[in-house]
């Protein structure tokens, strides 16, 4: 391996930055490929298939043998929201491989009581996300239904390109939101990937079933990321 | 619980080849690029091996760390990257195996 490839892995991977490491297994040379990067032919088929899907592999391509290695940030979420959704939410994700963080600068919702083994922040989201901001591989789920806490996150959340931003609360609020957010300087395209009311379709009706919901819409969000983008080239 | 979203520094594979790399070692990168059947670790996993024998990381949850270290040397001296293959064959199955009755490709390279 190439000194430099490997220094410049690292310091895609410490940055949260998606990178395939190529490898030629015939004569050993190696580079780097960044998302977004343009690799034609197979290999470049087969390199976006390794940024979507994250899975490692040996491919064939132009009468050589590569190993594609992807290196993928840990996907997370960010619940905006210490509210008993997040209660059900929280353990969920977890479970499902997807690291919460939840933030609520409403002492009285913010316990660790209430919420044992979490990632807790008792602080406004502008504060919180000054420090950990978010980025593509972040989820982020608002559900406070107070615009003074969730309006900030969601353009915060849009402006990172999160793969994916869902907002609690109903038709006739998102429509006050997207007044608020249009405001705020966001565009109608950055709007319309909010999720809005907020999870799957499944008719859930409790708590816990909408945190189900949102967890599987984020789910979605994630596994389908650049389908979308594919489709429209087609 | 590692709910790290950042890396796990003081462990991961990659990041002490880089550190080694800056003290001056000289170290192989050895990586899992194939797998049949049932095989302990992913494709993609790492293990790293400097020219004293320390190594870090896995290709196999342990069952072939060794001859995978061994072959490493090698490696370091030549500088030419070798495939490994391991497999379980009942009778070698404790010896340099695997137990699980999967199979393993290993390519093993120096860094540098």
């Amino acid at each position: 391996m190439d000194p430099y490839v490997l220094k410049t892995l690292n310091e895609e991977r410490r940055a949260r930055r998606a990178a395939v490491l190529v490898t030629d297994l015939g004569d050993g040379r190696d580079r780097i490929v960044r998302e977004g990067d343009h690799v034609a032919g197979d290999l470049g088929a087969a390199i976006a298939n390794a940024f979507r899907t994250g899975n490692s592999r040996s491919v064939e391509a132009e009468g050589r043998t590569f190993f594609l290695n992807a290196h993928l940030p840990r996907p997370r979420l960010v619940v905006v929201g210490a509210v008993h959704i997040s209660q059900a939410l929280a353990p969920m994700a977890r479970i499902a491989g997807y690291p919460v963080e939840i933030i609520d600068p409403r002492t009285a919702f913010a316990t660790p009581e209430r919420f044992p083994e979490v990632a807790l922040h008792a602080e406004w989201p502008e504060d919180v996300l000054k420090r950990a901001p978010l980025d593509s591989y972040t989820a982020l789920a608002a559900v406070t239904h107070d615009p003074k806490i969730d309006d900030f996150a969601l353009k915060a959340a849009l402006d990172a390109r999160c793969f994916y931003v869902g907002a609690l609360g109903s038709r006739k609020t998102h429509a006050k939101r997207v007044e608020r957010l249009l405001a705020l300087g966001a565009g109608a395209d950055q709007i319309a990937r909010i999720h809005a009311p907020i999870g799957l379709d499944i008719g859930a009706a409790s708590p816990a079933e909408i945190a189900v919901a949102v967890l599987a819409q984020t789910i979605h969000a994630f596994r389908s990321r650049g389908l979308e983008a594919k489709g429209a080239v087609a | 619980m590692d709910e790290s979203i950042y890396l796990d520094e003081a462990r991961d594979p990659l990041i002490i080849a880089e550190s080694w790399m800056k003290d001056g070692k000289d170290v192989a990168i050895a990586t899992v690029v194939e797998t049949w059947g049932s095989a302990p670790r992913p494709v993609g996993s790492h293990l790293v091996i400097d020219a004293d024998g320390n190594f870090h990381g896995s290709v196999s949850g342990g069952c072939v760390e060794g001859a995978v270290v061994t072959e490493a040397m090698d490696v370091i001296d030549s500088g030419k990257a070798r495939m490994l293959e391991f497999g379980v064959a009942d009778e070698t199955a404790w010896q340099v195996g695997l137990s699980c009755g999967g199979r393993i490709k290993v390519y093993v390279e120096r860094l540098g």
